[in-house]
């Protein structure tokens, strides 16, 4: 793939960082020089060779240590991972989608060898061979969904479908935008989205809701969402909050181009077959401002929608207190030209 | 709609109506506090029927763990087939999941009193099996909250003001509206976690 992975961290002395390459597939969120909320979904297909639309799960540079991140997430807090009993059938069809995915699209990293019901899964950047009767959980190490997201990148929920709603009752979620899996957990799909701003008055859930519960096998869909984070902190958990938050009140214009990192979630939505239960991988991309400003049709378009985000959004985002800072940074890239539309950094 | 006035608020916050008599092969009502009067009512209701109903009703009440209202004597009053007082709910939870274990096809739910004694109540009633819309609910009486706090897992019980002090972890906390059935919790998150020390006073926001 023309790449290595990075050994580097998410915590303590924070080394993340974007390669040349990350920076240009970097899926920057906006497609024009404004945002407000909308049900921006579109379907998940093949997108262009080397983007991180190219396969159905990208896996990028930052792996390994993204890997290596969530582990000692779940050392620490074992609820950040948590299935209610009925969702084992939906964590094997997960199990099945991502490793038949991996297998097709990365041959070179990843097999997936079947026997009946009797699998060998092999994952060569993790050094982790394991045969297991599918169905069966006594033959893996953990349950089914915990197992295969234990070695795939990005937050995971499962949603059940009944009583015309989606129900979030299964999950692994270690690099979240600071909501609680253990509080959320049970909840329809109107209750876990009720802190949301603005969103509810302008029909987006329920918009959103019955365009999911129609979603088909095999035609799955995704969207972007986005926020801010100060340092590459993949966890940024309520449950952690007292430990991240101050961290909001020490950027400067010195150090912003380096501490403040634009976060952005590329959601996938996915019908399962057996359990009729919806996937969501929520995958997250970091980039600190400094990188992004070294595309220069970016780096305009994020001045714009800083500075002109309505204020509920920039507080529920989380970044109301830096904002005027982070306009003013920017604004040293912005010379008023115009940008083209869409968000490849190129066109 | 509930006797009791509600601020607007998020789709997670519960709503609560008022109690009806309905048909059933038999009637459970749980209440604390000022509950008991929404009990009485609910039967007032029923008018000729009420006799018939409550030889089929099993009433379980707590004084409430808020104010330390205790109206049971109107409650006794009724006439129920069973009619019981436990000094608080988790005395009176064994009991409840017993008859909710035992119970038959056609069984009414009725809860009545503070959000804390719904939620609970609501949630035996949950795992027990039945949907959480089959139950009915009105509230009456205290607003104060039961809260979880999002950083330690500690619930406190009969939070009145906002913020305040979690009785597990000692951070201050400030109270969402955001609900889980499943706890029977509201959410509480650090209101100086980015100051360490700006605390704003405390104001009592849930009587």
């Amino acid at each position: 793939m023309g790449f290595e992975f990075n050994n580097e961290t998410f915590r303590n002395d924070f080394t993340f960082k974007n390669s040349e390459r990350a920076i240009k597939r970097f899926p920057f969120p906006f497609d024009r020089d404004d945002y407000m909320y909308s049900v921006n979904m579109e379907p998940h297909v093949p997108g262009r060779p080397g983007s991180v639309f190219e396969h159905a799960f990208d896996v990028d540079e930052h792996y390994l240590a993204e890997m290596r991140d969530r582990d000692l997430v779940l050392k620490e807090d074992p609820l950040r991972c948590q299935s209610l009993p009925h969702m084992e059938l939906a964590g094997w069809d997960l199990l099945e989608l991502i490793m038949e995915s991996k297998a097709r699209d990365y041959p070179h990293w990843f097999e997936l060898h079947k026997t009946g019901n009797r699998w060998t899964w092999i994952n060569r950047p993790m050094q982790i061979e394991q045969t297991f009767t599918f169905l069966d959980p006594s033959t893996l190490p953990y349950g089914p969904m915990e197992y295969i997201t234990r070695q795939t990148q990005g937050d995971f929920t499962l949603q059940d479908q009944r009583d015309e709603s989606l129900w979030i009752e299964a999950g692994m979620v270690t690099t979240q935008a600071d909501w609680s899996l253990d509080f959320d957990i049970g909840m329809s799909f109107h209750e876990w989205h009720a802190p949301v701003p603005l969103a509810h008055e302008k029909g987006v859930f329920d918009r959103a809701l019955k365009f999911l519960l129609k979603l088909q096998h095999g035609a799955p869909v995704r969207r972007f969402n986005w926020t801010h984070t100060v340092d590459p902190l993949l966890d940024t958990s309520p449950e952690n909050y007292p430990k991240w938050g101050p961290t909001r009140t020490e950027i400067t214009m010195e150090n912003l181009g380096q501490r403040m990192h634009l976060r952005v979630e590329l959601q996938t939505l996915w019908r399962l077959p057996r359990s009729n239960a919806i996937a969501f991988p929520i995958r997250c991309y970091l980039i600190k401002y400094d990188e992004l400003v070294t595309v220069p049709k970016w780096a305009r378009r994020m001045h714009r929608v800083v500075r002109d985000i309505h204020p509920d959004l920039a507080a529920y985002k989380g970044f109301l207190r830096n904002r005027d800072l982070m306009t003013a940074w920017l604004a040293q890239y912005d010379d008023g030209a115009p940008t083209s539309p869409g968000w490849w950094p190129e066109d | 709609m509930s006797q009791t006035v509600f601020e607007k608020s998020i789709r997670s916050r519960p709503v609560y109506g008022l109690l009806q008599p309905r048909a059933g092969t038999a009637h459970l009502c749980v209440a604390d506090g000022e509950g008991a009067g929404a009990i009485c009512d609910l039967f007032a209701k029923a008018g000729a029927e009420a006799p018939a109903m409550l030889a089929r009703t099993h009433i379980i009440y707590m004084p409430s763990s808020a104010n330390g209202t205790d109206d049971f004597a109107s409650l006794e009053a009724l006439g129920a087939a069973q009619c019981h007082r436990s000094p608080s709910f988790w005395a009176a939870e064994p009991r409840l999941k017993k008859v909710l274990a035992d119970a038959h096809m056609g069984l009414q739910v009725y809860l009545a009193g503070t959000e804390t004694l719904i939620g609970l109540a609501q949630r035996d009633v949950m795992e027990a099996g039945l949907p959480h819309d089959a139950v009915q609910t009105e509230h009456r009486g205290s607003l104060a909250r039961r809260v979880q706090c999002v950083h330690c897992k500690g619930i406190t019980e009969n939070v009145t003001t906002d913020p305040f002090i979690c009785s597990h972890c000692g951070l201050n906390l400030f109270v969402r509206d955001h609900y889980s059935r499943r706890l029977a919790a509201f959410q509480g998150v650090n209101i100086d976690a980015e100051e360490p020390g700006n605390v704003p006073p405390a104001v009592e926001r849930f009587k």
